[in-house]
Order: C-alpha cells, then structure tokens, then sequence
C-alpha cells in the first residue's frame, strides 16, 4: 500500500487534560508508517458549545481548520468523536449552501485561506475510521507483535462519530459503528458485548448536570465490569475524561465500587504494535491499567 | 414469501409473572414493515399479543416501539432492514428484537403508559399559544416566512419515539425531555406568542431543563418526522443564553460564554480556565461567588489531585487557568477577526428549510432545456 500522509488535527484535550493521547498516537503513527502534518496553527472545533452560542461563529472557525488543511493537498485527521462530531456538522452547512461558503470564506480571505467544498482528496476523518478505511485491517494485522490475547475489550465509541445517521456517512461506510469491535479483534482481543458501548458518557453535562453526568458515566464501567470487560476502548478523549479522570466520582454517584481501565483507541494499538504500557502514557490514567498490564504479561510478552 | 424471526419482549402484568422474552415467525413481503410483522403473529398465532396501531403510514405516532434497540415507529420500518439490522454483525440468523419504548412504565406487552414521561411533560411547557391583548375579528396575520423557522417542530406527531431514546431521561427521569423541550421551541419561536421571555426563563431555571441535555443526537436518530428535538434545545439555549442573557440555574450560560471567550484568546482549549470561569465567571463572579460556585470548585479538586498524582495534570498551564498558549504567530489575530466577522452576522443556516443545495450538473451532461413556450407567447 502507499505510506498515508495526513493532515492531523490533534485537538484540544489531547494536548490538555488528555497529554498520554497525543503521546500515543505519535507512536502508534510512526510504527504504522503514517505521517502526519500537524495542524499547529488550527483553533478548537468549539465542541458544539460555540454552535449553541453562534452557529456561524462554529462553522467559520471550522472552515478555518478545513482551510488549513485543504492547503497542505493532505486529508485530514482527528483523534476525538467530539471534534469529528463538531466539524461533520460545520462542514454539512459549509457544504450545502454556496453562498453562505463565499460569506464565510470572505471572511478567511484576510489570512489567504479558502475552504473548497468537495476538493480532490479531501476529507476529515477519525483515526478509528482512518484505520479501518484507509489504513486497513488486513495490513493493522501484520503490524501487531503483541495479539491482545484474552484481552476482553469494551467498545465506548463516543456519540459524535457515530450518531446523527444522516451525517456520519454511512451511506458510503455503512459499518461505521462497528469498527472498534472490528479493530478490538483485529488486534487479537475479545470484544466484550455491554449496554453502553454507544451510549453518552456524560461529559456535555458535567458543570451543568454533575449527577446526571457522572450517573452516566458510572453506569456504562458498571455495565461493562458486570459484562466481564478487563478494559474499555474508546476514540474520544472527552469520554476518556468521564469514564476514567471522573471514575472515582462516578463510582460515589453510582453507589458501587467501580475500577475499569479505560484506554484511548491509539493505546490499544500501541499494546499490539508491542509498545509498552509506560511509553503510551498509561500510567497517567485515574483508573489503574495494572490489571491490563497482567493480563497482557500472562499473555504473549512483547 | 421470507420467513423472519421476532423476539418480542412480552409483558402481562394479571398473570403476576415478570417480563419474559417469545420468539415468532413470520411470513411476510420483505417491503413490508415490523408492525405487520407483528399483526400477522396476532392474528395467526397469538391473539394476546397487544400492540397499539392505527393508520400504519408513520402520521398517527401510535406503535413507537424498539426495533434492535433503537427508537421508532414500528410501521415506519422495513421488516428486511430490520432483518439485516439484527445480523450485521455475524451474518448470522438473529432474530429481529421487539421490545416496548424506553423510559416508560409498560402496561402490556409492547404498550407503554406515555402520561408521567411524555404527556405530562409536554403539558409542563405550556403547549398552547400565549397572545398578547384582545384577539382580532378574524385569524392573525402573520408573514409566512415568520413562521418557517418553526415548522420543523410542528412536525412533531407526538409518538414518543425521542423520548424512547433519550439518554439523559435515562439517568434523569426529572428531565423535561425532547419532545417537550422540542414542543416548547414551537412557542417559544412563534411570532404570535407574547410570552418567549417567560418561556425561556422557565425553561432555562429548571434543573432539569434545556441545560439537562448531554447532547448525544439520540433523538435526532429516533425521530421519525425529522423534528431533529436537540437541534430545538440548542435554539432554545441559544435564545436564552445569548439573546436574552439569562443565568440560568446549570451554568449553562456561563460555561458556553467562558468557553467562547477562552477560543477567542487562545484559539484553543484552557481546560482550567474554563473550569474556574464555568463556575466563577469575571472579577464579580470570583469576589461574590455564587452559592453553587463554591460547591463545584471544591467539588472538582479532588479529581484535580489524582491528575497531579499520576502526572496527568503536572503542568504549570492545566493548573493554572489562563496560563495556556495563544495559537502561533499571526494565527491567533486571525482566530480573533473571524469572531468579528461571525459576531457582526450570526447567519443561522437551517437546512431543513433551505434544504441542501442540488449538485452541479457534470460538463459533459447534455443539459435539457425546457422547451419553449410557444403558446404563451403573443
């Protein structure tokens, strides 16, 4: 296959509250043989939260960000559900009203930017989608020098890069809520069924609703515990936030004991690329990885 | 004719036994839908089975059910897709799965009691137009371009399906929920009603209300109308919050305000900063501290200390707010004018009413050209 160049957007948490997510994927790109751009003059994609306050205010920033990346010639990558989410809705409207793109792009003009609806090998896409997609799993395969064996994994996809239906694109990748159990087995791990999987982990709410949130949260590592998982999965750093950094309180909300490790999408990989835990930042997690880490020792050493 | 399987999720609360699961087969044209399904197991092989239906064309709202987990209208889905559905996963030969609407109490089978969780929450918003001073002799007049904005949520034909998916109910049965919430934008948006201000502060002080929702596209999913119930929450927050500037009870305002004002700085996400300022907003905010300010600082420390412990947090911009870094170079002037720009306009493009632009014919298309008009002519 040809080495895949992308434009990568890293977004906010994963350089904030979230630094072992970066840390990842950079390891895991480079031992796939991915390059990635990175974006580093782009802003946030608002989260939804600047749509609320100004619709045009979200879709111009994001124009902005699809701008930059247009001007490399590259496609561009995400690594979090939240920003895929944000940006698939700016770019809907971007996409569907030409005058509003030239009102928008005038005002990118100032900075020599212009967003080009359907430009040639253009696209935004989540690493999940990148690597079932793009990168495949056949060839994920033949990178893997540690299967994750008995490993039994709990998919947490994050809403944003699976709902709403008519924007995720699954009229072209109708799967595309299947692939972290695709991957999970891809890597040679169990895929643990549970009711949460593509659920809302509650992070939206949780300055504005604390106890709907972290009731939210605390159900979904229960479920998942009852289930059997050894761990949860997930490609979004805003869901990583609640179900791991929130877990302890999500744990008092909930009433019962909880104590999951949660792992972002580039670590799983990592695991089975045959990185070790420490150098994918698994020790800054909240919910202790140490049980995973056992489970993979008794496994196959790397 | 295909055979298909349903596993319908039974309930007959006389017989004092609990909810069990029935497995039935069907023959029926793969076009049609799983209320058919459903009809044809009643009238052949079990009369008991109680399903509430009427014009089974997805206009009276009446069979919201669950069709493989999700929300909908058992008339509006096609008994093959949901055949493919239940097997995407292994290709196997799994039933399709039927159970009543969530978030619900059950009366029988797959009827659900929709008073307590829909209808009364659709009265809790005050369903009915508010007009101002004496009513005139005849209709109102309005301009008809007045009204488009709200024609999205007159779709609404009250099925429950939304309500069914919510995934905030799920945790918060207090939540006035989206159908209400979609049904208050109705009012809230039209030009005749006298009360929005009224409205919106209600909506917007209830612990429960537009702030309660996580955001999660459920019931945009679920919708069989196309109402899109969240995208009229973040109307109405958008109404609340920017247009008539209310603090509401959830720091809503608050928190959406700190975060636009943190992107404007520095282009990207100040997580403490916006932490401190969600709760204690500006100077004010920070002398005076408001009563549920202080439980929510205090309330994040402990969460703060076990980033510091595992080195998550070890950084001298996550601890302190309003350290991060602007964006590079000239980026962040930029960042800055497009808010300008964005601030002076606020287009709200809705594309349910504009609807997406049609593709550009492909050059080489022979272009068909009506023909003209000779007859009009002269």
């Amino acid at each position: 296959m040809t080495a895949l160049r992308l434009a990568y957007w890293p977004g906010c948490v994963s350089r904030g509250f979230t630094p072992e997510l970066h840390g990842s994927m950079a390891l895991v790109a480079e031992r796939l043989g991915i390059e990635l751009v990175t974006l580093d003059r782009a802003n946030c994609c608002g989260a939804g939260v600047i749509a609320e306050h100004n619709q045009e205010l979200a879709d111009t920033l994001n124009a902005r960000t699809f701008a930059l990346a247009q001007s490399t010639g590259l496609p561009m990558m995400n690594i979090c559900s939240t920003c895929q989410g944000a940006q698939s809705e700016c770019q809907q409207r971007l996409d569907a009203d030409s005058a509003y793109r030239t009102h928008i792009n005038e005002a990118l003009a100032e900075e020599g930017l212009e967003y080009a609806k359907d430009k040639e090998g253009f696209e935004n896409k989540n690493f999940l989608w990148v690597l079932v997609e793009d990168y495949g799993l056949d060839e994920l395969k033949t990178k893997v020098r540690r299967p994750l064996s008995g490993l039994r994994v709990g998919p947490f996809y994050g809403c944003y890069v699976i709902r709403p239906r008519s924007r995720i694109g699954y009229d072209e990748h109708p799967e595309r809520d299947l692939y972290l159990e695709r991957v999970i087995e891809a890597l040679g791990g169990d895929v643990v069924e549970y009711d949460g999987a593509r659920k809302c982990c509650g992070f939206p709410v949780i300055t504005m609703n604390r106890d709907t949130s972290l009731r939210q949260a605390g159900t979904h590592v229960g479920d998942a515990l009852d289930a059997g998982a050894d761990c949860l999965v997930t490609p979004c750093p805003l869901c990583h936030l609640n179900l791991d950094m929130q877990q302890p309180e999500a744990a008092k909300v909930t009433g019962r004991e909880l104590g999951l490790a949660v792992l972002h999408l580039p670590q799983l990989v990592g695991l089975a690329l045959g990185y070790e835990p420490k150098q994918l930042g698994m020790g800054k997690h909240i919910a202790s990885t140490e049980w995973v880490e056992g489970r993979l020792a008794d496994a196959v050493p790397a | 004719m295909p055979e298909y399987t349903l596993k319908v999720r039974r309930y007959q609360p006389e017989t004092g036994e609990g909810p069990y699961w029935q497995e039935f087969k069907v023959d029926l044209d793969p076009d049609l839908s799983v209320l058919d399904g459903l009809l044809q197991v009643r009238d052949r092989t079990d009369g008991t089975l109680v399903v509430r239906c009427s014009c089974r064309a997805a206009i009276c709202g009446s069979c919201g059910m669950k069709v493989n987990g999700e929300s909908t209208l058992g008339c509006k889905t096609q008994i093959s897709e949901a055949h493919e559905r239940a097997n995407r996963r292994d290709g196997g030969a799994n039933p399709i799965v039927v159970e009543p609407m969530a978030n619900m109490p059950v009366i029988k089978d797959l009827v659900t009691d929709m008073e307590s969780t829909h209808w009364a929450k659709i009265r809790r918003v005050t369903p009915w137009l508010l007009p101002e001073g004496e009513p005139p002799e005849r209709e109102y007049v309005v301009p008809p371009e007045s009204m488009i904005d709200i024609t999205q949520s007159m779709a609404c034909i009250q099925c429950g399906a939304c309500v069914s998916s919510c995934l905030s109910m799920e945790v918060d049965p207090g939540f006035i929920g989206p159908a209400a919430l979609a049904k208050a934008y109705r009012f809230v948006g039209d030009p005749r009603d006298s009360q929005a201000t009224e409205r919106l502060y209600d909506l917007a002080q209830d612990p429960h209300g537009i702030y309660d929702c996580t955001h999660c596209f459920s019931c945009v999913d679920a919708c069989p109308k196309d109402v899109a119930p969240m995208d009229q929450i973040m109307r109405l927050r958008r109404l609340a919050g920017h247009d008539h500037e209310i603090d509401d009870v959830n720091n809503g305002r608050r928190h959406e305000t700190a975060f636009v004002k943190i992107i404007e700085k520095k282009g990207t996400l100040d997580e403490s900063l916006l932490l401190q300022e969600s709760y204690a907003q500006g100077i004010k905010g920070k002398l005076i501290p408001r009563a549920g300010a202080l439980k929510g600082l205090v309330g994040s420390i402990p969460t703060a200390i076990r980033g510091l412990r595992t080195g998550k947090m070890r950084s001298l911009p996550k601890l302190i707010p309003g350290v991060h870094h602007e964006l590079p170079g000239d980026a962040q002037g930029h960042v800055k004018r497009l808010y300008s720009h964005a601030e002076e306009h606020r287009t709200q493009l809705n594309l349910y009413i504009t609807g997406e632009e049609e593709l550009e014919p492909e050059p080489d298309e022979e272009k068909i050209e009506p023909e003209a008009d000779e007859e009009g002519e002269g």
